[in-house]
């Protein structure tokens, strides 16, 4: 029988960049398409609404010149002041020389035993309440709490001819 | 000058090695890779420096979209049962088709009265019906009953699940106030969730 003699023997070298390509180009799609963070989150622990049994005693535990009260605005616009009776207002915005900055010096002033106040007004975003709780860590400011906003301090930010 | 010109020859550089890896790669990214589930809320999440991670599953997802409609999501693995215990208390019963059809919907978006007839949507039109969101202000606080039987049903299962609300920057805060009272008043009496936030870096420096 007539044989066919190539005289080469071993394996046939097959071109692979093609291959090579078509893997990369597959490669590139899937890390692009997957996810590779999970959503971050934040924590929030609101106070109980039901269980005021002494409502005295809580307000004792915060001395009046210790409270910040933060109120927030529609149109970015922050308000604050410190202590309960007559407080000066003063109006800022969420920037590092703005919230951050009156915070971390009053916290400087008061101690651990700085209380703050959220007060966000209805007309302010869902942002805004987000990017003060994210002050708040990063100010590490101890205690804070969101409460409703009162008559007072509308009243207060309408004298400013801000609400 | 004399120049010598030397014969150039193709380089055929030897690529199986290199094609392994790039097959070993492809192999680890499909086998590893979850695409996104469809969601059928647009939302665009505020940033902040918390580095928390949220669970994967076990985990009541509350979305508020930009324009303040509340829409409920949570695990495939307890949708039927909640299902079911939400039909019963709106006395409303779902056939078996609707039941594995909102066993694939990831989230609710619409009034109880108006379920059944997104249920009845082939699932393309779905996406594009126009959800106007989970009532929940005082009059009508259907969120509230959606929260309290998905809790019993994860709980029937053994778990606890995680409370998490998922809000647009843009959506006011009067609607995110009314979720979190529906969650803190009873029966859910939730006072600790998390609000699904984007990366920040968190700054180094503070004076």
């Amino acid at each position: 029988m007539a044989e066919v003699v190539t005289g080469k023997k071993g394996a046939p070298r097959v071109d692979m960049t093609p291959m090579v390509d078509l893997g990369f180009l597959l490669i590139t799609f899937f890390m692009l398409t997957t996810t590779f963070s999970k959503p971050q989150a934040m924590e929030v622990n609101m106070p109980d609404k039901e269980e005021k049994k002494d409502p005295k005693e809580e307000q004792m535990a915060v001395k009046e010149s210790n409270a910040v009260t933060i109120i927030l605005g529609r149109g970015n616009y922050v308000f604050w002041y410190q202590g309960l009776d007559n407080p000066e207002l003063n109006v800022t915005d969420y920037s590092e020389k703005g919230i951050r900055a009156a915070l971390l010096q009053k916290k400087k002033e008061i101690g651990k035993d700085m209380f703050v106040l959220i007060k966000p007004m209805d007309k302010s975003k869902y942002k805004n309440m987000v990017d003060i709780l994210d002050e708040m860590a990063i100010c590490t400011i101890p205690s804070y709490a969101i409460v409703d906003i009162t008559k007072e301090d509308i009243t207060l930010t309408e004298a400013k001819g801000y609400y | 000058m004399s120049k010598l010109k030397v014969p150039r020859k193709s380089i055929s550089t030897d690529m199986t090695a290199m094609c392994d890896v790039a097959f070993l790669l492809l192999t680890f990214f499909i086998l590893t890779t979850q695409f996104k589930p469809d969601e059928p809320v647009v939302v665009d999440t505020p940033s902040s420096v918390s580095e928390i991670k949220l669970p994967e599953s076990n985990l009541v997802m509350i979305h508020i979209r930009k324009d303040g409609a509340i829409f409920f999501g949570i695990d495939q693995g307890v949708r039927i049962a909640t299902l079911e215990k939400m039909g019963k208390q709106n006395n409303l019963t779902f056939t078996e088709k609707e039941k594995s059809e909102f066993y694939l919907t990831s989230s609710v978006g619409v009034p109880m009265n108006m379920l059944k007839g997104l249920l009845a949507l082939p699932t393309s039109q779905r996406a594009k019906a126009a959800q106007l969101g989970v009532p929940c202000d005082s009059t009508k606080n259907e969120l509230k009953d959606w929260l309290y039987h998905a809790r019993i049903a994860y709980q029937e299962q053994g778990v606890i699940p995680k409370i998490a609300v998922k809000a647009d920057k843009l959506a006011d805060y009067s609607i995110a106030k009314e979720v979190i009272a529906t969650l803190q008043a009873p029966p859910n009496k939730i006072n600790k969730f998390n609000l699904v936030t984007g990366m920040e870096n968190k700054p180094t420096k503070l004076d």
